[in-house]
């Protein structure tokens, strides 16, 4: 479903450019569930913009569904992948009502005006059909990541990003989403990248781990070695062992 | 548990605090005694959890009453305290660590300063000594080339350092209480052990009680001495260990966290009718 090869990404140019993300290469089946783990400033989130196509300034290819994508993606390239932020307060627009927020992936693509699918799209994600006329504000934090997972989902996308989908959240509300995200993959058979410093969250969600540091993966485990604590090196092991405080 | 001559540090009871006319106060009768050990206090957000430590501190805004039979602090009653006294205590006898270094220190002073400060405001030294004492305090807390640190302003450093500097800030006048507001929510797993076992070893240094408030119940669990799990503003469960989790809220968020060690298929999510029969209010 993606494959990507020798991806990098450098900020800034001449003397003080800084390669975040040098040369890295993966893939990810359909109805997979990749997760990306380390720490903050390790190029995890840049790897996930870049496949967002958010970040136009990468080299190497990324292949979304048997297609290159280009580093200015056409409309059908962008439908192919959606994104889901960290931050449920900074990623909705505070002064628009729910469904418009929940219409404009539908306007924003040429595919009418969306009004008609905002109710189906919230219950889709468990909130009821009346807080289309709320504003973020009259929401909690759980319920902002869930229209922000609606909204991902307007566009029928196959894969969806997902960027510490779960950490401003509480554990008990933690749960609730990641139940949810579980259901949805099963149920639209969708492929996630999810991207988190929080290893156990990782383990509960994702068949493949990569761990990232500097800008490389430095191990890859499966679901089998993060349950037996099987780690190839050092670093993951250094991970490992501060997760399991 | 504790050796009787250990003296209590903080004695409250039946403290609430209410909001503005509010009918249900964000914290309801609560009661603990704080000795020298470290004490967790956890619930989601909107528990009363981060409330409790600002009402101890009397730093809440005045829209928060607070209301209390006994709010002791080492031999002196916090509820008539004069806001000149409290000024006396907090940063003195009493800190509070929160959870953000990037807003809670000051972003137009040099690490240096602030530090130093803090030595200058409570301890009644000069400037050239407590700059000496922001050195030392500094090497404590394990920061490398402090020259050069001293230097630097709070955007230019990493975020588990900010929260070692405010943790050598806070504890530089030895205080007596440290309440630690989510020390560690904005840090990296792999900085937090760290920055836990650092506070930690200050704390019992200076025979000081910690408070530590999260909503991470493992790690509290893994931390403290006794666990306060708070819901809706009371008081539901103190224990020792997780294992002796009674209640249905505490063994719901002991359920609800992810675990390396013993997969699940699917989370257990709260049942938060069952919570609320079981605390049903009269």
């Amino acid at each position: 479903m993606i494959d990507v090869q020798d991806l990098s990404v450098s900020f800034g140019s001449g003397a003080s450019a800084k390669q975040v993300v040098k040369g890295v290469s993966f893939s990810v089946t359909k109805g997979e569930t990749l997760g990306i783990v380390g720490e903050s400033g390790c190029g995890k989130s840049t790897v996930l913009r870049s496949l967002a196509g958010l970040d136009r300034h990468w080299t190497g290819t990324i292949n979304l569904d048997g297609t290159d994508v280009d580093k200015d993606r056409t409309r059908e390239q962008m439908l192919l992948t959606q994104m889901v932020f960290q931050d449920p307060y900074g990623s909705i627009h505070p002064r628009h009502r729910i469904s418009r927020v929940l219409a404009e992936p539908i306007r924003a693509m040429d595919r009418g005006k969306g009004w008609d699918k905002v109710a189906a799209a919230l219950e889709q994600v468990g909130l009821p059909a009346a807080f289309a006329d709320r504003f973020p504000h009259q929401l909690s934090g759980g319920q902002r990541q869930r229209v922000a997972i609606a909204r991902a989902l307007m566009l029928e996308p196959e894969i969806i990003l997902l960027d510490e989908p779960t950490s401003a959240l509480d554990v008990s509300v933690q749960a609730e989403v990641l139940n949810l995200l579980a259901d949805l993959k099963e149920a639209r058979q969708l492929t996630y990248v999810l991207v988190s410093h929080d290893l156990s969250v990782i383990a509960h969600m994702c068949d493949r781990v990569l761990v990232m540091k500097s800008g490389v993966f430095v191990d890859e485990l499966t679901k089998e070695d993060l349950y037996e604590g099987r780690t190839h090196h050092d670093y993951s092991r250094m991970l490992f062992e501060a997760s399991a405080l | 548990m504790h050796a009787p001559d250990q003296d209590t540090i903080l004695a409250v009871r039946n403290l609430s605090v209410r909001f503005g006319r509010l009918a249900r106060p964000a914290v309801e009768n609560v009661s603990f005694d704080l000795k020298a050990e470290r004490l967790g206090i956890v619930g989601e957000s909107g528990s009363g959890k981060s409330t409790l430590g600002r009402a101890v501190m009397r730093l809440l805004p005045p829209i928060g009453r607070v209301d209390a039979d006994t709010l002791n602090f080492d031999g002196l009653d916090l509820l008539t305290a004069k806001e000149k006294q409290m000024r006396n205590l907090r940063g003195n006898r009493m800190a509070l660590i929160m959870q953000d270094p990037r807003y809670s220190l000051n972003p137009v002073l040099p690490i240096g300063k602030q530090v130093a400060e803090a030595a200058i405001l409570h301890l009644n030294v000069g400037k050239a000594e407590a700059y000496k004492m922001a050195e030392t305090m500094l090497e404590r807390v394990r920061i490398t080339d402090i020259e050069r640190t001293m230097k630097l302003y709070p955007h230019q450093i990493s975020g588990g350092m900010g929260q070692r500097v405010m943790i050598a800030m806070m504890l530089l006048a030895k205080p007596r209480m440290v309440i630690a507001d989510e020390p560690t929510s904005a840090l990296d797993v792999s900085v937090r052990g760290d920055v836990l076992k650092l506070l930690d070893e200050l704390v019992r240094e200076n025979n000081a009680g910690l408070m530590l408030i999260s909503h991470d119940i493992r790690m509290v669990a893994a931390f403290c001495e006794r666990i306060m799990v708070m819901y809706k503003g009371r008081v539901v469960e103190t224990l020792t260990s997780l294992e002796e989790a009674q209640h249905p809220y505490t063994r719901g968020l002991i359920a609800a966290m992810p675990d390396l060690h013993s997969p699940v298929r699917r989370l257990k999510t709260l049942d938060r009718n069952a919570i609320d029969a079981v605390e049903a209010r009269p």
